[in-house]
């Protein structure tokens, strides 16, 4: 699976593990799941993990403008998790961090026993 | 002036989305004789990955059209990469190239292709013909060909 999705009701927290190159062809299955698991629980906050993914093009800049307008329009939050070097360079060419928070293991805590 | 080509290669496809991936995995393969450091490769992997995806996306929106990839490699570690389409062409160039311009945003296009295939690289050129095609062709030197040019 590309995409493995966790709830957390405590802190109303969904976390999207992503896996896997992230482009054009991958960007639609990856989004679906996604949003219909927001729309399901409606939570304050959105975690986007990009610990598994090796590669990014401007399509997974595209997946996150588009998660963080539906999260915000919910009044939520974004938050990208452990982007690797090759693409957080890629987040940051395109500024990202203007549209959501990037955090890396340092700061995972564990919220509801749930590694975030 | 005629460049000394060490090594070149052109792989024809189906623009297909599968085929994304396929084009920079057959990029990453051919350069890596050259040693590229890991950022290069990846950036380089990033590119070929924007330009084939504008083939897909926007030459042969709704068809399936040919894409011709060429790479060679010359001398003093450069990568020359050419990608090439027979799709609608780009009416505008310089406002396809502007960032966060983008003709398909309900598909969560960042519109974000050229500008990271022009950081990414060291020249870009983009041609284009309305209903006859584009091409884009990238240059890149490597770190490692900095160093000789140096020396």
């Amino acid at each position: 699976m590309p995409v493995a999705i966790f709830y957390d009701a405590e802190s109303r927290t969904v976390l999207a593990e992503l896996s896997g190159d992230i482009d054009h062809c991958s960007a639609a299955s990856l989004r679906a799941p996604v949003d219909e698991e927001v729309m399901k629980r409606l939570p304050l906050r959105l975690m986007l993990d990009f610990e598994n993914v090796p590669f990014m093009d401007s399509s997974g800049i595209g997946l996150i403008i588009g998660r963080s307008k539906l999260i915000t329009d919910l009044g939520g939050s974004l938050i990208v998790v452990n982007p690797k070097p090759e693409v957080r360079r890629i987040m940051e060419l395109a500024g990202v961090g203007r549209l959501c928070s990037i955090v890396f293991n340092e700061h995972r805590t564990l919220i509801g026993g749930m590694k975030i | 002036m005629k460049e000394n080509v060490l090594n070149r290669m052109t792989l024809r496809f189906p623009g297909l989305p599968d085929n994304e991936r396929f084009a920079r995995l057959a990029v990453s393969g051919f350069i890596a004789p050259l040693d590229p450091a890991v950022d290069e490769l990846g950036e380089i992997k990033t590119a070929v990955s924007e330009a084939v995806t504008n083939c897909i996306v926007h030459a042969y929106r709704g068809t399936v059209g040919e894409i011709t990839l060429t790479v060679r490699l010359l001398e003093d570690s450069r990568v020359y990469i050419s990608v090439k389409d027979k799709g609608c062409g780009i009416p505008d160039i310089a406002k396809a190239r502007e960032p966060m311009f983008t003709t398909a945003p309900e598909e969560e296009r960042a519109g974000l292709g050229f500008a990271i295939m022009e950081s990414f690289t060291d020249r870009l050129r983009v041609t284009s013909r309305p209903g006859s095609g584009t091409t884009v062709t990238m240059l890149r030197t490597l770190r490692r060909g900095r160093q000789t040019n140096g020396g």
